[in-house]
């Protein structure tokens, strides 16, 4: 029961993806500008993440250990990803369109999220069983969507003041992320 | 062949000043953060990718005509997927420093925006020498840019670049500078820095013509 909590608390907080372990930037510099949009990725993250460190926990223990593949990690993992990824947007599209309508555009970015990559190595480095990996993967993309909103909303607000035209953009985003950063360091002495 | 060859500096200068993928296009965002904590590392990680993008835009341009337009997508990730795993066994085998102290950011290169974007805008529409010279000014544009980024951080943090003292021994090192606010506000300031830069320029570019006309 301890594991599971401490995953939790972990991938939420103390080992937050953006915050702590640098991974999945792209997207949450990229779409963070406003907060549905920021929530929506988010959301899509996390159906994705769940899902393949599922999958890839499956495809590890059962083709990749079997038939001593394990080099081929890298390579499998990402293929797994990237068909998964196909699979929900072609799922979504037929299923619920609404949801595809608000999903959508951010599922073929999805891909090439680190974040989602990272957390299949991750996994699979610390030896995590299938709930566990689940589990981390889980709660490594709410932490991700919790930073990502947090931001967004940090953002919206900036874009509204006065800024030096040299500080306007990337410069102040990545110092307001660095901020963020600190007060999620904070966080540490939790587990 | 000299008009060629004057092609070939043009795009590799493209990429490593005009449109570095760091300062200019915001690629490869989360190596660039995480593994810049030392000088060394900065380069390794920079030579790794320039190696793994050379070798993906040379063989995605010598595939373009062969691969169908829509299952390019998969077609790249396979293709850059290989080489990552290529450089991989390589570094473990040769190189197994630098192999721990960037541990899972090597897998990570796959998913590195800058080889999957360079794929796509440019290897996948221009010939394979014009794709060498894009890999590699992006590659290295990469590798200066983030061994910059590095320098600064190892100063500031830890007083030595490439592991050599640099800061009188009264210096407190700054820890902060290691960890992840460190690496947020320093890539800030140096874009501002370049973003102040080019303004200047621009604006110096601008009274020129004035003055011609």
């Amino acid at each position: 029961m301890n594991t599971y909590l401490a995953i939790l608390v972990g991938g939420l907080l103390v080992n937050n993806f953006v915050m702590n372990r640098f991974l999945g930037i792209c997207p949450f510099l990229g779409v963070s500008k406003k907060f549905d949009t920021a929530l929506g990725m988010g959301m899509a993250v996390t159906f994705v993440m769940t899902l393949a460190s599922f999958v890839a926990w499956i495809v590890e223990h059962f083709l990749l250990i079997p038939f001593d593949l394990s080099y081929m990690k890298t390579i499998a993992f990402i293929l797994v990803i990237a068909v998964l990824v196909q699979v929900v947007e072609m799922a979504l599209k037929k299923m619920s369109p609404s949801l595809y309508q608000s999903l959508g555009v951010y599922l073929p970015l999805i891909t090439t999220n680190c974040a989602v990559l990272g957390v299949a190595i991750l996994n699979s480095d610390e030896g995590y069983n299938l709930l566990e990996s689940t589990l981390n993967g889980c709660c490594a993309a709410l932490g991700f969507t919790l930073a990502m909103v947090l931001f967004a909303c940090i953002r919206e607000r900036l874009s509204l003041s006065r800024m030096p035209k040299w500080m306007d953009g990337f410069p102040g985003a990545l110092i307001t992320a660095g901020l963020m950063a600190v007060a999620f360091a904070g966080f540490g002495g939790l587990i | 062949m000299a008009k060629e060859k004057k092609g070939f500096f043009k795009v590799f200068l493209n990429g490593l000043i005009w449109e570095n993928p760091v300062f200019t296009l915001m690629l490869g965002m989360c190596p660039t953060l995480a593994i810049t904590v030392a000088a060394s590392n900065g380069i390794g990680m920079g030579l790794a990718t320039t190696f793994v993008l050379v070798c993906s835009n040379l063989f995605i341009s010598l595939l373009r005509k062969i691969i169908p337009e829509k299952v390019r997508i998969p077609a790249f990730i396979v293709v850059i997927a290989s080489f990552v795993t290529i450089l991989e066994m390589l570094l473990k085998a040769f190189l197994p420093d630098l192999s721990k102290s960037l541990g899972m950011y090597i897998p990570l290169i796959v998913v590195n925006c800058i080889i999957f974007a360079r794929a796509e805008a440019f290897a996948f529409k221009n010939g394979p020498v014009a794709s060498i010279a894009d890999g590699l000014g992006m590659g290295l544009g990469f590798t200066v840019a983030i061994t910059i980024l590095s320098s600064i951080r190892e100063l500031l943090g830890n007083g030595t670049i490439f592991g050599v003292q640099i800061m009188p021994d009264a210096y407190q090192p700054m820890g902060i500078m290691l960890n992840v606010p460190g690496g947020f506000v320093t890539l800030g300031l140096l874009l501002a820095l370049v973003n102040a830069i080019k303004n200047v320029a621009a604006r110096k570019a601008a009274a020129r013509k004035e003055e011609l006309a």
